[in-house]
């Protein structure tokens, strides 16, 4: 019998001292939490000498627009506030410290050169005011992006500039809009919604003005025929469908959903977040979507996650050209770049984001996609599917999938007999796993799935690190049975311990304050 | 199991009727699946719902769910200390954790609602 290292033991033999157990550490909270930048401040501490503005520099500031009190900001030495950053960033975890299977999310590794071509100064110092002329490379490299998605994709015509996927969706959707309106056919306000879609998508037909028409999905986790013919009709302006879907399935009826909407009159939007799966196999604009986005940060490598940053690129079909955002990109007859100028294409949707989208993510994207070139691409998407197989595989050694048929980037797996044998539910095993080393994977999505995981691999992790991440979890399972308390308490070697997230969400408290007679700059 | 005296609807609603006015809520098994409750959102008085259509949103850890009226009427009152304490619908969802009181329009509407045993099939064959 041989012993296995528990993280606890791990973690212990990893501490340098003794763990601190003083009544300062709130509850909740692990041995590492670091104190805020504002509890490390001492009155008169500083880190170097400003110069002062002239005196009669405030006099030039009118009595109304100045400050009474000053500013409320800590007072630290130079040191300090660099370790503290360096200590919090320490605390971080990224998929430069581990696997990070956060299904629906593709958190692959991003290669440094793309982070290199995005600091290029011709790039990252650009004013957004420059003139067309002293902004030719930054605009022949979207003008050349543009290009690239479209044959990505098999789409016609790509904007750039929305900031997110979810703007990307509101984009293409507000097209969708246009293109009937134009065509005088307004009786259109549903939007049919698989319910395996992601939440933007309900959300996006929401904000555009429609009613969403959830279809509810059939037995093998595609789309229910009957009951989304049932919902097509002369109300249907679009269907917005995810594919691969979020189940982690290819949809396999596609040709017959898109054949129906075009029949019954309205267009085919396809969310584009799991491109990861698809690339150089299927090609969106080639099965007949009218629409779709990228999530460009994704599957083309900018750092992302906790919000940002992102870009949200549309593509479309020529049909609905007319309606791309402005400004878009023109390469003239002479081989030079401009931007569209106002009123110039008068069917556009407008604006949707500043001057012309989120430029640096827009960089990474171009450098990742010439650095792979197409057949790169391919075996991008091939090794992610494959990885992910072979992930679904040896995680259903301990776990249920159900959909144990071949996935695409990512599979679900579920934690339901497990409960239901032990008590221990999907969350236990996600902190668990925090234990084991390993980021969870996205938990309760979809939601039609009971205790379910989303689970994504991505291309750029190796069988060790796969084989490792579904040992963790069949050792949680064995725990779960054996010592369920350890898995219930779980983490117990991150930072904090289970946060009550009903309470944090009852009662949101976003903003630190002082303990009540502290010594501090920040008076209230 | 759930209360014998009240009728069910297949989106996990329950309703106890008395004098032409139906309290609605969530059943214990929606708010089981649901996880901790962090926000309700309800119609005020006065307002009309109608029977299948949503009425309201409940918002918990885990998801965002709508809320379908079993009965078509005028709500009469919504229970304001969900506001504060949206907690209830987990911990005592056929009893402080109620969620809107309607005049019934229509009491036909009643005999289209599932009872006890019929709802506790439906959740048996989820």
């Amino acid at each position: 019998m041989t012993e296995r290292v528990t993280p606890e033991a791990a973690a212990a033999a990893a501490q340098a001292g003794p763990v601190p157990t003083g009544a300062a550490i709130p509850p909740g909270a692990g041995p590492a939490l670091q104190p805020t930048i504002f509890e490390l401040s001492r009155p008169g501490r500083g880190g170097g000498k400003v110069a002062h503005p002239p005196k009669d520099a405030l006099d030039r500031i009118p009595a109304g627009m100045r400050r009474t009190a000053p500013p409320a900001l800590p007072e630290l030495d130079e040191p300090t506030v660099a370790r503290h950053y360096v200590n919090l960033s320490h605390l971080n975890y990224s998929i430069e410290t581990g696997f990070y299977p956060l299904g629906s999310c593709t958190m692959k590794y991003n290669p440094k050169v793309d982070e290199w071509a995005a600091r290029l100064n011709g790039f990252a110092a650009l004013h957004p005011f420059a003139p067309d002329e002293n902004a030719q490379g930054t605009l022949q490299l979207l003008w050349e992006l543009e290009r690239a998605l479209a044959e990505i994709s098999g789409m016609e015509a790509v904007t750039l500039q929305p900031a997110a996927g979810a703007q990307g969706e509101l984009t293409g959707i507000l097209m969708v809009r246009a293109y009937h309106r134009a065509r005088g056919d307004t009786d259109r306000t549903e939007v049919l919604v698989p319910d395996t879609a992601h939440g933007t998508n309900p959300a996006t037909a929401s904000m555009a003005g429609f009613t969403t028409v959830s279809i509810p999905s059939a037995p093998d986790g595609g789309v229910d025929l009957e009951a989304f013919r049932a919902a097509l009709g002369p109300r249907t302006a679009a269907i917005m469908i995810t594919n691969p879907s979020t189940y982690g399935l290819f949809e396999r009826r596609i040709a017959d959903l898109i054949e129906m909407v075009h029949v019954a009159g309205a267009l085919a939007y396809m969310d584009g977040a799991n491109l990861n799966a698809i690339m150089g196999r299927f090609r969106p604009g080639d099965a007949g979507f009218d629409v779709m986005h990228f999530n460009v940060h994704k599957t083309f490598s900018t750092p992302h996650g906790g919000g940002g940053p992102g870009a949200g690129p549309v593509g479309v079909r020529g049909a609905l050209a007319p309606y791309l955002p402005v400004p878009r990109v023109l390469r003239e007859p002479d081989g030079t770049f401009r931007l569209e100028r106002a009123g110039e294409r008068p069917r556009s949707v407008g604006r949707v984001r500043s001057f012309v989208g989120n430029v640096g993510v827009l960089v990474r994207a171009y450098a990742y996609i010439l650095a792979h070139g197409g057949r790169g691409l391919a075996e991008v998407s091939e090794d992610a599917v494959l990885a992910a197989n072979y992930l679904r595989k040896r995680v259903g050694e301990s776990f249920e999938i159900p959909f144990d048929r071949v996935c695409m980037h990512e599979f679900v797996a579920s934690a339901a007999g497990l409960k239901r044998e032990t008590g221990i539910r999907t969350l236990d095993v996600a902190k668990r796993l925090i234990d084991h080393g390993f980021h969870p994977p996205t938990i309760y999505f979809p939601l039609t799935i009971e205790e379910g995981m989303l689970i994504e691999p991505t291309e750029t992790e190796s069988v060790e690190t796969l084989d490792a991440f579904a040992d963790a979890l069949a050792a949680i399972a064995r725990e779960a049975r054996e010592t369920p308390d350890l898995v219930r308490s779980a983490p117990r070697t991150a930072p904090v311990r289970r946060l009550d997230e009903a309470a944090a969400a009852r009662q949101p408290n976003l903003r630190w304050r002082p303990a009540a007679g502290a010594e501090t700059p920040c008076p209230d | 199991m759930v209360p014998t005296d009240l009728r069910y609807t297949k989106e996990h609603e329950w309703v106890r009727v008395q004098d032409g006015v139906a309290t609605v809520g969530i059943t214990d098994h929606a708010a089981e699946q649901l996880g901790d409750i962090v926000f309700v959102e309800l119609p005020g008085a006065g307002s009309s719902v109608s029977a299948g259509k949503t009425f309201g949103v409940v918002e918990s850890v885990k998801a965002v769910s709508d809320l379908f009226a079993p009965v078509s009427g005028e709500v009469a009152e919504a229970n304001a200390e969900l506001d504060g304490k949206p907690e209830l619908v987990n911990s005592d969802p056929y009893g402080t954790g109620w969620m809107i009181k309607v005049v019934v329009a229509d009491v036909a509407e009643l005999d289209r609602l599932l009872d006890a045993a019929a709802y506790e099939a439906l959740v048996a064959a989820e």
